[in-house]
């Protein structure tokens, strides 16, 4: 990989791109670590602001227009529309503190450094090259979305397996930066809608566990078995 | 054709806006014949489309999405004309009590009707779009209109049901979607930086489209869009939210919504093949349909509830499916095809059938559900005969069906293959079969003895007699109350216990319907099939 001709210097976009895909993995890992549903929820409006500059960056950089327009929105929809819908579920639902995960913090942080590590190498390996960004920005949306999978398996309540699912959909968006960035509009809103549906849905079903279990833990949830 | 297609996808919709509006018989009846309009479509499409495309802006068909269309019609008639005797009771119930208990059950009419509206209108929309991308648009709103079906019951274990359905299938449409987007870089490559994933340009282009991403894009969609369609080891939220779900979106669940997540893979299948020829991509889904139908047929053999017993069989019918394709002869996909239809009659009719069961012993533990040959004269032999066309007897539809699968397999020289599938199919109808005599002729339960009961609760999967009684103690919803009213163990005298004829019509309809699959297949549905099975690059 290391060839020695003039591209290989990184250029300054290249610099600022990696660093933003930096900023949304370490993100995830701090959701994963955050012991504060509501802390959790901020920190993934945090690194939807982050994917979104991302596109900005990517607009600019690059000359894509109609990422701008799709920075807006996403911001609008995962930074603001979302983290409210879900801080109000909380407030309504007056629980603070996650329950405890099926794993120490020290541990979970353990398994999903490892977990990262693989998919950030093995994503390396494939040696998929795009125009637009830097390669290691999409090993580093793989690690995301393994490290999302890890915050909802070791999770027990229903708002960070909800939170950890939405962040796997901010790294999935982050792989289509790279990979994808010339996507239609239409269809990258129609992506954000669906996402929007989804919010939705998880909100009633969160409430409605909510009002069942009188509890956000989803400990309870063993009786459907075989 | 064109206003045929576009019809399809535009009728479920008015049925929607007066479900919004209406009283529950008014929607009751608008559902029933919004399902049988668009099974009349449907066969308009099939009529016209064989051979050639059909596209009207961002819709299109061809023969392998007309059968999936019609897969999807056919259980929206059946479920929407079963659902009428399905609420009945309750309709009844809440006419006689009036007040807060009437204002609930029309709330939850409402809901049950819209929502069984917009699911079956984003089933008969993902077949039809022109696109993976709109494609995967598609099958997320399907996954979120179903989890709120599965949760409109408010039961806890309705809410445990929906909370996995809706977290592991959203998951796994997350890999899907990245599944689509690595197509997509993929197709860039021949179709230039901006494009819109229509199907006919990328399977055109194919060939030169690089391997790599290619392969990966393929895995990822069969591990992606594999996890709405049940294939092992990411099936794990479908018997919980198959069990959970009122029964007509159960029958919709299993039938439908299953094999248009199918009708996913088998795009990507059909792009990968011509880029990587069909070995790969063959491979992958042999071994998952393999696992699919080990899995399934071991868990078939020893299960405790009806409904958890018929969604482990959808589980095997998927690993079938799976199996069929990676054979890759003529015969096998023609097959497959057939199969898609004809399991969505069969499954439909086990659960319409399962449902009227549940109604009538109040509970879904198959240790409970005895002599029901002499209690429910109709839906007793029905229910045998869907779980014989399950298990792929004849004459009816399945056994044709995996007949070609098999055949097909076995003219590739996929003896292996063909044999595990051979050998699995018969465990699973060892399974089934012993279920469906116990249930049929099996000694009928003295109501009051303390044992059933319990057993049923010992089970942890029924929640019948133990667990109906504290919901309605909890004060719940009209619904509930109905059902467990009906859920008392009381002498039925033998003959009488059929709730409502709507909910026998269907399933006798789909019997007929499995018997013409079976015996003698309409000339334009096996060219169909054939055109279907060429698409999928089964050209000899």
């Amino acid at each position: 990989m290391a060839a020695l001709d003039a591209s290989a210097v990184p250029t300054v976009f290249d610099g600022a791109a990696n660093t933003a895909a930096v900023v949304v993995l370490l993100l995830e890992f701090s959701m994963l670590r955050a012991a504060l549903l509501r802390t959790q929820v901020r920190l993934y409006a945090g690194q939807s602001l982050v994917v979104a500059a991302l596109a900005v960056i990517v607009a600019a950089g690059r000359g894509i227009p109609e990422l701008y327009m799709l920075a807006g929105l996403s911001v609008l929809l995962k930074a603001v529309i979302v983290p409210r819908v879900m801080l109000r579920f909380l407030r309504s639902a007056g629980t603070e503190i996650a329950g405890s995960g099926a794993l120490g913090v020290a541990s979970e942080i353990i398994v999903a450094l490892g977990v990262a590590g693989f998919g950030f190498f093995v994503v390396g390996t494939l040696r998929i090259q795009s125009p637009v960004l830097p390669a290691a920005a999409l090993s580093l949306s793989a690690a995301v979305i393994l490290v999302s999978f890890v915050l909802m398996i070791v999770r027990r309540d229903v708002v960070s397996q909800a939170v950890g699912f939405f962040s796997l959909e901010n790294g999935v968006s982050l792989a289509s930066l790279v990979v994808a960035a010339g996507l239609p509009l239409i269809l990258e809103v129609a992506f954000l809608f669906d996402l929007l549906v989804a919010v939705v849905a998880f909100g009633v079903l969160m409430r409605l566990h909510h009002r069942r279990a009188r509890s956000l833990s989803t400990a309870s949830l063993d009786r459907l078995r075989g | 054709m064109n206003t045929v297609l576009l019809l399809v996808t535009i009728l479920p919709l008015a049925a929607v806006a007066v479900s919004l509006v209406a009283g529950h018989r008014a929607s009751a009846a608008v559902t029933a014949v919004s399902g049988a309009a668009s099974l009349g479509l449907a066969i308009a499409l099939a009529y016209g489309v064989p051979g050639r495309t059909a596209a009207v802006g961002v819709l299109r068909a061809d023969a392998l999405s007309v059968v999936f269309v019609l897969a999807t019609a056919f259980l929206y008639a059946a479920v929407g004309m079963y659902a009428a005797g399905y609420l009945a009771a309750e309709a009844r119930a809440a006419d006689e009590v009036g007040g807060t208990q009437a204002a609930d059950f029309a709330r939850y009419s409402r809901r049950f009707h819209v929502g069984i509206n917009v699911f079956a209108w984003s089933m008969l929309c993902a077949p039809l779009v022109d696109g993976l991308a709109l494609l995967w648009v598609a099958i997320e709103v399907t996954t979120v209109v179903s989890a709120l079906l599965v949760a409109i019951d408010g039961t806890d274990r309705a809410a445990e049901a929906a909370w996995k359905y809706v977290l592991l299938a959203s998951s796994g449409l997350g890999i899907g979607l990245l599944a689509t987007i690595l197509m997509y870089y993929a197709g860039a490559h021949a179709l230039g930086q901006s494009y819109d994933l229509a199907f006919s340009p990328l399977i055109r282009a194919a060939a030169r489209l690089p391997a790599t991403p290619v392969r990966l894009s393929f895995v990822l969609a069969v591990v992606g869009f594999g996890t709405k369609a049940g294939l092992f080891p990411v099936h794990t939220w479908l018997p919980d939210a198959h069990a959970e779900a009122p029964t007509p979106v159960s029958a919709l669940l299993s039938g439908s919504l299953l094999t248009v997540s199918f009708y996913a893979i088998l795009r990507f299948y059909q792009v990968t093949a011509g880029t990587l020829g069909p070995r790969f991509p063959q491979l992958v889904l042999l071994v998952f349909g393999v696992a699919s139908l080990l899995l399934a047929a071991l868990y078939v053999l020893d299960q405790h509830d009806i409904k958890r017993l018929l969604a482990y069989s959808s589980v095997e019918h998927m690993g079938i499916l799976a199996i069929g394709v990676s054979f890759g002869a003529p015969l096998a996909l023609a097959g497959v095809l057939l199969h898609v239809l004809a399991h969505a009659a069969a499954k439909g009719n086990a659960f319409m059938g399962a449902g009227v069961l549940v109604r009538a012993y109040g509970t879904k533990s198959l240790v409970a559900i005895r002599g029901a040959a002499g209690r429910l004269p109709w839906t007793g032999p029905l229910f045998l005969i869907s779980v014989l066309a399950l298990s792929a007897m004849p004459p009816f539809g399945l056994f044709r069906s995996e007949f070609e699968i098999v055949a097909g397999g076995l003219d590739r020289a996929r003896y292996a293959g063909a044999a595990i599938l051979v050998v699995l199919v018969t465990l699973a109808f060892l399974g089934l079969g012993l279920a469906a005599t116990r249930i049929l002729s099996g000694p009928a339960p003295a109501p009051p003895s303390p044992d059933s009961p319990a057993e049923a609760a010992a089970d942890g999967g029924a929640p019948g007699g133990a667990a109906a009684g504290p919901r309605a103690a909890a004060g719940d919803t009209l619904v509930a109350i109905v059902r467990d009213r009906e859920a008392e163990p009381q002498d039925v005298p033998p003959g009488h216990g059929e709730p409502s004829a709507w909910m026998v019509i269907p399933v006798l309809a789909g019997t007929a319907v499995l018997l013409l699959l079976g015996l003698h297949p309409p000339e334009a549905l096996t060219g169909l099939f054939a055109h279907g099975a060429a698409l999928l690059g089964g050209r000899p």
